[in-house]
């Protein structure tokens, strides 16, 4: 287990409180314009150093991300863009960094818009957490009343202005194009991409974007060097992280814990365990609602970091690992999340928007045992026909799902589902597209 | 995509009051000189807000002229956002997540909870018209599930018995409590804690 000196959200449950002063105890605003004086490429490679990869789902690394900000500030401002619009079933992390400890990703703004060179930040924040980002506005409000951030901000000669903008309940305006677009003020429809926000991005300039935790933990791994947040974790998959661990098991919660921890470790010593026991575990959904579900029987051995997941054609997205036990139909579990997809499809593709639904009517059936034994391979063929044929990656997350489920439960839904075809069995159903075949039978 | 339809019954006219103008003055400030449509939908809040939890057609051509961009885009951006109510819903407006990692924890028994003491589909009011009901999509507490959202504020850790107690509460003209009902404090494992020992009840 890691060591609780090497936790970075030391007020995860809100022991110390989040106002400034109780946040500058635990080690905030300690020494930011030292970090700054050491310049913008010190900066960057340290953060390349320590190989943080961001913590928003893609796994980008975040040195990286920040090296392709344009090196001189032209005729276009620079933007840096946060994003808090955590709305992926499974994941509540983000949630916990903007009400306990603010401080951390205010202090990682200013950090990180000097490294870019930006003097403009938004925090975009899904609306639901309306007392989240109220909570956050007051954290703001007394970074400027200490002056750490506004003009000269906390004495390193950078002028940086903070502001939040609330999204309204949808999910698609996570995907960071779709969040320009919002805070532009249209609808949230994913951009083309290139030309890549790092170039063209917020009103058309150069803008990055970064989730809520990547921002949140830069502080403290420039405080305490990028070797150190390297030493923890593994090559590659460096690092602590906030894992969510929700669904069927005995105590539900947040914790930070070392990149690459055993899901097992995870689920036994930190969850109390699944409900029923640790035999009485079907699947877990590793990283969010759009990550492939895993079977028990690779659950015994699982690592929980970027590359062991991508190994088991699963990911590890948000980290927000959702437990299923065998009093759940997974058929039923897997139709809810289709389900939620067909609702926050934003419309744009066409495979997506009809295939999102198409999924979901077809999975409802599947768990009723209304489904014919053809389908099943239609099934897959339609999750085939929507991955990587849409703009954004919100493809991909509505059927990796749905073609995890086929992977490792294959056999539970052919069990359920015996029905031959229905052109076989000559019934007459009007609805259906293949009606014209048992015309032809007539 | 959801299908989201305005209501049938529109008000004639809608103007920001004084408190709302003096906040939108702010928010415009916000964002760059000439990028004042990126107000529009904290402006739709405070038209939510002032208006009695929704949003009539009136506000969004007020809101059009307000930001100075055509009509079609306010009614674009306030149909696309499930959090804009286009037709009247009640002074309460309950929210359960029913999504797969609630789902799993039982929130199914809090939309029966609903269906038996405020009415029995979506979106219709209860018998004294102060409170209404919807299944939502994740609401990002599921360590918390099963949960629900009354307005702005989370009531996590349910089951049917207290989500009852809260609904009659509600109908009292109460406003209950937020945060956990099983007792526990914010997202920590309950009685199983093993880590920032040392910070516990410091």
């Amino acid at each position: 287990m890691l060591k609780d000196k090497d936790r970075i959200f030391q007020n995860l449950y809100n022991d110390l409180g989040s106002d400034v002063i109780s946040s500058q105890k635990r080690g905030d605003w300690i020494n930011t314009k030292e970090i700054i004086d050491k310049g913008r490429d010190w900066i960057i490679n340290e953060i390349k150093n320590s190989q943080l990869r961001g913590r928003g789902g893609a796994g980008f690394p975040t040195g990286l991300k920040w090296s392709f900000a344009p090196k001189e500030v032209g005729s276009r401002p620079h933007y840096l863009v946060i994003n808090g619009d955590e709305s992926e079933p499974g994941t509540c992390k983000d949630r916990d960094i903007l009400r306990f400890e603010p401080h951390k990703l205010i202090e990682g703004c200013l950090i990180a818009s000097y490294a870019i060179q930006a003097h403009v930040c938004y925090i975009y924040i899904r609306g639901e957490y309306f007392i989240d980002g109220q909570k956050l506005q007051n954290a703001i409000n007394e970074a400027y009343e200490k002056k750490l951030i506004g003009k000269n901000a906390a004495g390193t000669g950078w002028d940086l202005d903070i502001y939040i903008h609330y999204g309204a309940g949808a999910y698609i305006c996570g995907e960071e194009t779709a969040l320009l677009e919002s805070i532009e003020g249209k609808k949230g429809q994913p951009r083309l991409k290139p030309p890549f926000p790092a170039l063209i991005g917020l009103y058309g300039c150069p803008t990055i974007i970064n989730n809520v935790e990547t921002i949140a933990v830069v502080p403290t791994i420039l405080k305490r060097g990028g070797k150190w947040f390297s030493s923890l974790g593994k090559e590659k998959n460096t690092g602590t992280k906030i894992f969510c661990i929700s669904g069927n098991v005995n105590n539900p919660c947040n914790v930070e814990e070392e990149m690459s921890i055993s899901l097992k470790e995870l689920i036994e010593v930190h969850a109390g365990g699944v409900i029923g026991g640790w035999d009485n575990l079907q699947a877990v959904i590793p990283g969010g609602s759009s990550m492939p579900l895993i079977p028990k029987d690779k659950c015994e051995t699982l690592r929980m970091d970027f590359d062991s997941l991508v190994a088991e054609k699963s990911g590890l997205g948000t980290a927000g690992v959702v437990v299923i036990n065998k009093d759940q139909d997974i058929i039923k579990c897997m139709a809810r999340i289709a389900r939620f997809y067909k609702h926050e499809s934003c419309g744009q593709c066409t495979p997506c928007r009809e295939g999102s639904g198409w999924m979901w009517r077809m999975l409802e059936r599947m768990a009723k045992g209304e489904a014919s034994r053809d389908e099943i391979e239609m099934l897959e063929d339609v999750t085939k026909q929507i991955e990587g044929h849409t703009i954004c990656a919100f493809g991909e997350g509505s059927s990796w799902p749905v073609q995890g489920l086929l992977r490792h439960f294959k056999d539970e839904i052919k069990k359920r589902n015996k029905f031959d075809p229905v052109v076989k069995e000559n019934k007459n159903i009007p609805y259906l597209v293949d009606q014209h075949l048992l015309d032809k039978n007539a | 995509m959801s299908l989201r339809r305005p209501a049938k019954n529109q008000p004639e006219k809608f103007e920001f009051n004084s408190a709302s103008l003096e906040a939108a003055k702010v928010i415009i400030s916000k964002y760059p000189k000439g990028k004042q449509q990126s107000a529009v939908m904290s402006l739709l809040y405070l038209a939510q807000r002032q208006n009695n939890n929704w949003i009539p057609l009136a506000a969004m051509k007020y809101i059009a002229k307000f930001l100075d961009m055509p009509y079609i885009k306010v009614y674009e951006v306030a149909t696309f956002y499930s959090m804009y109510n286009l037709s009247p819903v009640g002074k309460y407006f309950i929210q359960v997540c029913t999504t797969t990692p609630c789902m799993i924890r039982g929130a199914n028994e809090l939309v029966d909870a609903c269906k038996e003491k405020i009415s029995k589909n979506q979106f219709e009011l209860s018998e004294n018209k102060s409170c209404s009901w919807t299944e939502v999509e994740c609401l990002g507490a599921c360590v918390n599930a099963p949960m629900m959202q009354i307005n702005d504020d989370y009531y996590e850790d349910l089951d049917k018995d207290k989500t009852i107690k809260i609904i009659d509460k509600i109908l009292e003209g109460e406003t209950p409590k937020p945060g956990s009902y099983r007792g526990r404090i914010n997202n920590e494992p309950e009685n199983n804690r093993k880590t920032l020992m040392d910070l516990k009840n410091a």
